[in-house]
């Protein structure tokens, strides 16, 4: 049987983890690899890097991070932020990246993703949605949650599988670090209306959100950073409690 | 030792040879290329493969010669091969993503689209599921019935002769998951990405 996947997000600023686990043993708890390196050991299935590099100058950072990175890392490793080509995904998988995530690009133009899914396969292409509620939907937000694109994010997310995404990785705006829990009807309401994996993001406070977001909001994956980082949950507790509610999960 | 993972542009490969690099260390020599010399000379030969069943064969037929040289390798001189994801599928007379396409021909059989049971069932199938060995292959040494491997696929191997394969995992159906037929191995499933699990069975590749 196919298990629901944990998925610890690392934000990696100039190289550099900006919200990581506070270990005291850690040697360097700015270094990505010894984070990352963490997560797979206790049994995370997967890891996530968001590069939140702002300037340009330093963006080749992330290069050598998803490098070392993945000499080390035997699980999948997904990488996003600040994707802008078909030239930046190949660059990132060539050093070892298993997946990319794209968010602003796909928004801007959706050949990108037609493109690199063509080219690399729909595995390796994630597309991140950053949606916000209005009424009675949901936008599709980017540049990190700054610009309102004013699209639907239900139609978004139907496009976004037909043009080749292997995933989706949703996140709610309205819930990221509120840890109050997932947007489970963004969650849900998407999950139903595409044949792709979804991964729900934004907003975990608490083991039972990780239920929730599996149980209600039909997600595949469940991604999350805050519980993680800051030593509230270990990936291996966080997996015995969804065993215990009964959700298939590799242990 | 020389264990030779052949280059042929088919998607991503990376995870590939840092995995055999790591399970290697300095014992057996790990090369990465097309070149078909290197082949023929090399030990052992990987052929991964991502992307396409099409995209993937149009790939290998792009390369002058290295069909050639795979089968005189595998089928002629029968030395040991391990085919990944698309690698393992392109063992097969035919496969039907994106259009019917011919495969290596090296077991009978065919690659088709996973049934999705009417959208029951999320395609691609992503993520770590178990694996039910069914026979015993030399690249399970050590490992458990029951282990979690990491896949990511959305076509599935049909061999006509049941009798290859050695491991299958449950998702709709019962999906055809390890190959194994004389010196000719396969996995669906990502060894690679599969942890210290996974990293076992690449070693006993290497240490067959």
């Amino acid at each position: 049987m196919l298990k629901n996947r944990i998925i610890p997000c690392l934000d990696v600023k100039n190289g550099r983890v900006v919200k990581g686990i506070n270990f005291v043993d850690l040697k360097d708890a700015g270094d990505p690899v010894e984070q990352a390196k963490i997560y797979s050991d206790g049994g995370a299935d997967e890891i996530c890097f968001l590069d939140i590099t702002a300037s340009n100058e330093n963006r080749d950072t992330i290069y050598d991070v998803v490098d070392k990175t993945s000499k080390k890392c035997f699980v999948p490793l997904t990488v996003g932020g600040g994707i802008r080509s078909v030239e930046d995904i190949n660059k990132l998988l060539n050093c070892g990246a298993d997946k990319v995530s794209i968010n602003t690009a796909a928004v801007e133009n959706s050949k990108i993703v037609t493109d690199s899914s063509k080219k690399f396969g729909s595995q390796c292409i994630v597309v991140a949605i950053d949606a916000k509620k209005k009424g009675n939907k949901w936008e599709v937000f980017t540049h990190g949650g700054r610009k309102n694109s004013g699209i639907d994010a239900l139609n978004y997310a139907k496009q976004m599988e037909q043009n080749g995404a292997g995933e989706l990785l949703v996140t709610s705006m309205d819930r990221d670090g509120t840890q109050v829990g997932y947007d489970i009807d963004l969650m849900s309401k998407i999950s139903s209306q595409v044949n792709i994996p979804v991964i729900a993001s934004g907003g975990v406070g608490n083991l039972d959100h990780l239920v929730d977001g599996i149980k209600i909001g039909k997600a595949s994956a469940v991604l999350a950073a805050s519980i993680f980082h800051y030593g509230k949950y270990s990936v291996k507790e966080a997996k015995e409690y969804l065993d215990s509610k009964g959700i298939p999960v590799r242990i | 030792m020389n264990v030779t993972i052949v280059d042929y542009n088919s998607g991503n490969i990376s995870s590939v040879i840092n995995s055999f690099k790591e399970v290697a260390q300095d014992k057996v020599n790990i090369e990465v290329t097309s070149d078909l010399s290197k082949i023929k000379s090399s030990d052992k030969v990987v052929l991964p493969g991502q992307g396409s069943f099409k995209s993937c064969v149009d790939a290998l037929n792009k390369m002058n010669g290295l069909i050639n040289t795979l089968n005189e390798f595998a089928i002629i001189n029968k030395k040991p091969l391990l085919g990944i994801c698309v690698g393992l599928q392109m063992f097969a007379d035919i496969g039907y993503e994106e259009t019917e396409t011919k495969g290596l021909g090296w077991i009978a059989g065919k690659v088709s689209k996973i049934d999705n049971q009417n959208g029951k069932f999320k395609l691609p199938h992503i993520g770590w599921n178990q694996i039910n060995i069914i026979k015993n292959s030399k690249i399970f040494q050590n490992i458990e019935n029951n282990s979690h491997m990491y896949f990511v696929h959305s076509y599935e191997f049909i061999p006509n002769d049941k009798n290859v394969v050695s491991a299958t995992t449950d998702y709709s159906s019962n999906i055809v998951c390890s190959i194994e037929k004389e010196n000719i191995f396969g996995t669906q499933f990502h060894p690679e990405k599969s942890d210290k699990i996974g990293l076992k069975i690449i070693d006993n590749f290497i240490n067959l």
